[in-house]
């Protein structure tokens, strides 16, 4: 390693990795799908050839060498097959967010040229021809699923399936064309197009050749001891760079195995089923996990409940992070490891046993001595201990124990029991909801990236994991920090540009590759680990001059099950106010269960105990953070509960569920103003546009409540 | 004239209609002194989604009652594929292709969504109880095919993720979506939907006009619904029978239906007398 001039053993492209792995693990899985409620199965052998298929058919539908190929739907092995065939055909796939509206979608299709586009079904077809018109260069298009699609025009339309029959009976006239195309890319030509996500402004389409993705992936693997036998889901929107560096750069170099969930909505029941070994989510998805396991552990009976809190409030003092972490270095155990952990369980069981028969004794002698208030002596202590043992044995002892009747079971209903490595990314994860992944004996560890830098800047190393940084350096990358604490790295995954945009090319990176990451951070002493404060354009100072940092107090606040989504402002004012989403799965599950009845999202959101509630957490926080003197000027002093959820289609949020901060406070001004201004209520009207692209308006009264602070005295702030 | 008159037609969106499926000739039908359909004669045609509308109370769930074979009506006859249909029992309504939706659900509710669905192979089914309880060799065989059919419809009407939830547990609108499967694992000739968007909100609605529409594309079945939202009726069907008091007052396309006086009166209110 840290040769940049080294080629990946002469594996330059990702066609030239399946045929690698086509040879190498030709019967082992590749793909896997679920449909008609069956696990379909594809083998790295018969990937290779419905891949060729694919690739003689856009041959034979006239895609050139250098042809942008879009690529629109949700994850499914056929799009992977289709980037991969664009690729051995000498194009560049170009994968776009499904569920942008039409007219994002024109921008993309228009700024990269696309010729072809092959998409899922009637909704995107539907979505594509109605923009085709400003397209001068859109020729063909391709689709999944026929369903509905009979009575449409055909001449420019064309059946996945049908594409791929064509190219099996012209291989014979285009093989070699196809495998002369294949031979072609080198280890610096242009791999993949990601537009990003865009907080700010319009998309950026940034071009990645095969050595950022390969090269990336390659090291990311080996930093994490990833290999054949490991299992992923692919469920994360296919434009993201993560999703093209885990389901296709690490795949097609390891050669694990790429799930694909049968819906969106069943992801939650297809992970359960596989199991993955190396799972990925951004921190929302933990959050809604987390909010549900709390939502039915409300539910639960009297004895469930008293053990999960009585095990997680155990694991969280550090026995998780002690005794729980998975230690196999391998994602197949083999017979030593599965009579260990065998072994493991029986030791639970026995444990459980014995501390119910251990305190059946100590019960006996408590009744002795203390006839009268027995109760009272024997709650006093841990009524789950083991008392015969020594620390740290006991502690190690109880986990097990743990193990069997908690974590164990909550693990294989979140479907996480066999997570070897999960990352986290994309935003900051609350701490605490962090911990208590980790205390459950998941190794969920922070990594710290950018579509820019083919995802990887900093990961954790195993054994490192905390949850305030984002951890070392990933290998090759180079990190430096400039004096007002803005990051900048270079690394052998720094993009090449921004496709048709020198100028932003030149503003982020500079002539010697470094690139800029719009955040500040610095490193700690002694770890050298990364910490980041904030996104360098979002941290400010307040009026006093005290520092502004909105995510720290947001994660705070989204840790409640309550709260779904927290936007605070402060920049420039004397006090912080914040806008709050409540999650509706949460709260209407609280209310139905306190028989308070609601008709919409906005009434629940309006009424006066849900407020309340919502007070009190922020109340809570606000108590919380002024215990941190640096960022004791954030406590929120007023907020408002809006009256819609924070959406993609609104603009509101990226495609990644960013919130556009600087949007909102926009779009939201009267509410801002409003929670300035010291008024009780305010009345505003909202737009709103549905799925479909039709726009309403929402008109509402809103209560703006204040909360509590904790005075504190007024800071020193560091000479400005 | 009008479409009525012609051996087959062909539909704004470019499907062939075909022959005669059903046809009910002078239909009345009493209940003790109440007379809910008086002499109503209409046809229902091969592949065309046939739409029964009418204010509260002016016979359609008898109507459709009539046809799913339910009631038996005291004068006219029904004719199915070119046969007078002779009276019979419901699960030989059944056998004969015909399947249907409920205006207020009627789901096995302990069961789960694939259970139900199952439920919709039974007449395709013929094993006896006793193989089908030791499941080995046929039944066993008979099953997986089954299951597959139904596994294609959950697909198709994408309730994949709740195949394993209790139907109890399910809100409103998915359950109809379940039912509608159910009637579909039945591969019917003729689907009878009874007011298959009431007490739905738009969204779902919509979904619903969907999958009917490509239920009737993608599987050339013959739909018959009743429904109260006159919108979605317009927008879904292909001929309309209007009825009020028991008669029809108007039958053609949806747009003859639309200008029809004695449609339009009906509707808006004028005083009977």
């Amino acid at each position: 390693m840290g040769n940049p001039s080294q080629t990946a053993g002469g594996l330059e492209s990702i066609p030239a990795l399946l045929q690698r792995n086509a040879r190498e693990f030709g019967s082992k899985a590749a793909y896997r799908e679920k449909e008609f409620g069956i696990w379909q199965c594809w083998t790295w052998a018969e990937t290779e050839k419905e891949v060729e298929a694919l690739a003689l058919g856009l041959i034979n539908l006239g895609v050139n060498e250098g042809d942008f190929i879009a690529i629109i739907g949700r994850n499914r092995p056929h799009f992977y097959w289709s980037m991969v065939a664009a690729q051995s055909v000498g194009a560049i796939p170009v994968p776009l967010y499904q569920d942008s509206a039409a007219e994002e979608m024109a921008y993309v299709l228009e700024h990269c040229g696309a010729r072809f586009a092959i998409v899922e079904d009637q909704e995107q077809v539907d979505k594509v021809i109605d923009v085709q018109e400003r397209l001068h260069q859109f020729e063909h298009m391709i689709y999944i699923d026929p369903r509905g699609l009979r009575k449409y025009d055909h001449r420019a339309l064309h059946e996945f399936a049908k594409v791929q029959e064509q190219g099996r009976a012209a291989r014979d006239e285009f093989i070699q064309e196809l495998k002369d195309r294949r031979e072609k890319p080198k280890f610096d030509d242009q791999c993949v197009m990601l537009y990003t996500s865009g907080t700010t402004g319009k998309p950026k389409g940034v071009v990645l050749s095969n050595r950022n993705i390969i090269r990336s992936a390659q090291n990311a693997s080996e930093f994490d001891n990833l290999g054949p036998g490991d299992e992923v889901l692919a469920y994360l929107p296919m434009a993201w760079v993560g999703d093209f560096i885990f389901s296709i750069g690490q795949a097609y170099w390891t050669g694990f195995c790429v799930n694909c969930p049968e819906s969106p909505e069943t992801m939650m029941i297809d992970l359960r089923e596989i199991g993955p070994t190396y799972y990925f989510a951004p921190p929302r998805v933990f959050e809604t996990q987390l909010t549900n396991v709390m939502i039915r552990m409300e539910d639960a009976g009297t004895l469930k409940r008293a053990l999960f809190h009585h095990f997680m409030d155990f694991a969280r003092t550090g026995a998780g992070e002690k005794y729980g972490m998975p230690k196999r270095s391998l994602a197949k155990p083999d017979l030593k490891r599965r009579v260990k952990q065998a072994w493991k369980f029986s030791m639970g069981v026995g444990f459980a046993l014995e501390a119910l028969l251990e305190n059946a004794i100590r019960l006996f002698f408590v009744k002795l001595r203390h006839p009268i208030d027995t109760r009272d002596h024997f709650k006093a202590r841990d009524p789950l201990g083991l008392y015969l043992y020594p620390e740290p044995v006991r502690s190690y002892f109880k986990y097990r124990m743990g193990e069997v009747l908690v974590y164990g079971p909550l693990k294989n209903t979140l479907g996480l029991s066999r997570v070897r490595v999960g990352y986290t990314a994309g935003e900051a994860i609350g701490p605490e909801i962090f911990d208590f992944y980790r205390s459950l004996g998941i190794n969920l560890k922070q990594l710290y990236g950018q579509t820019e830098a083919s995802v990887f800047i900093t990961v954790q190393p195993d054994g490192e994991v905390r949850a305030d940084t984002v951890g070392v350096p990933a290998p090759e990358v180079e990190i430096k920090i400039t004096d007002e604490g803005r990051i900048f790295y270079r690394s052998p995954g720094t993009f090449v540009e921004y496709y048709k945009n020198p100028e932003s090319t030149a503003d982020t990176k500079d002539a010697e590759g470094w690139v800029d990451t719009g955040d500040a951070g610095f490193f700690e002493e002694g770890t050298g680990h990364l910490r980041i404060i904030d996104r360098a354009k979002d941290v400010g100072k307040m009026a006093d001059g005290a520092m502004f940092a909105p995510k720290y107090v947001e994660n705070k606040l989204k840790f409640y099950p309550d709260i779904l989504e927290a936007v605070m402002f402060g920049n420039g004012r004397d006090h912080c106010v914040a806008f709050i989403n409540i999650d509706l799965t949460a709260v209407g599950n609280w209310a139905e269960r306190n028989n308070i009845g609601y008709s919409s999202y906005q009434e629940l959101a309006g009424h006066p105990r849900v407020l309340a509630t919502i007070q009190e957490h922020v109340e809570a926080v606000n108590r919380s953070v002024a215990e941190d003197p640096m960022l004791s000027g954030c406590q929120i002093h007023r907020f408002v509960v809006l009256h819609k959820e924070l959406d993609a289609d609104d603009g509101e949020m990226t495609r990644t569920r960013k919130v556009r901060r600087a949007f909102v406070a926009d779009k939201f001004n009267d509410i801002v103003e409003a929670l300035y201004d010291g008024s009780e209520t305010v009345s505003t009207v909202t737009e709103v546009t549905y799925e479909d692209g039709r726009k309403g308006t929402i008109k509402a009264t809103l209560e703006i409540r204040d909360a509590k602070v904790v005075p504190v005295e007024p800071q020193k702030v560091a000479a400005e | 004239m009008s479409v009525m008159d012609q051996e087959t037609y062909v539909t704004a969106d470019g499907r062939t209609i075909g022959g005669v499926l059903m046809e009910m000739r002078n239909i009345s039908l009493r209940f003790g002194g109440v007379k809910a359909i008086t002499d109503i004669s209409f046809d229902i045609r091969e592949g065309e989604i046939r739409a029964i509308i009418g204010p509260n109370g002016a016979g359609k769930s008898s109507m459709l009652n009539v046809i799913s074979g339910f009631y038996i009506p005291q004068e006219g006859e029904v004719w199915y594929k070119g046969a007078v249909r002779p009276q019979m029992r419901p699960f030989e309504v059944a056998r004969q292709g015909i399947a249907r939706t409920f205006q207020n659900i009627a789901l096995f509710e302990g069961m789960s969504v694939l259970d139900n669905v199952m439920t919709g192979r039974l007449n395709h089914m013929t094993m006896g109880l006793l193989s089908q309880a030791i499941w080995k060799g046929k039944a066993e065989q008979e099953e997986i095919e089954n299951r597959e059919v139904a596994e294609k419809i959950i697909d198709f009407l994408e309730i994949q993720h709740i195949r394993k939830t209790p139907v109890s547990r399910l809100p409103y609108g998915l359950k109809k979506r379940v039912e509608l499967a159910r009637a579909l694992a039945a591969q019917p000739s003729l689907l009878l939907l009874d007011e298959p968007m009431a007490g739905m909100n738009v969204e779902e609605k919509e979904d619903m006009s969907r999958f009917i529409l490509d239920v009737n594309d993608e599987f050339g079945t013959t739909i018959a619904l009743i429904e109260h939202d006159m919108g979605v009726v317009m927008d879904l069907s292909d001929r309309v029978v209007v009825m009020d008091y028991g008669k029809k007052i108007g039958d053609g396309s949806p747009d003859e239906v639309r200008n029809n006086q004695a449609v339009i009166d009906a509707y808006l209110g004028v005083a009977h007398d």
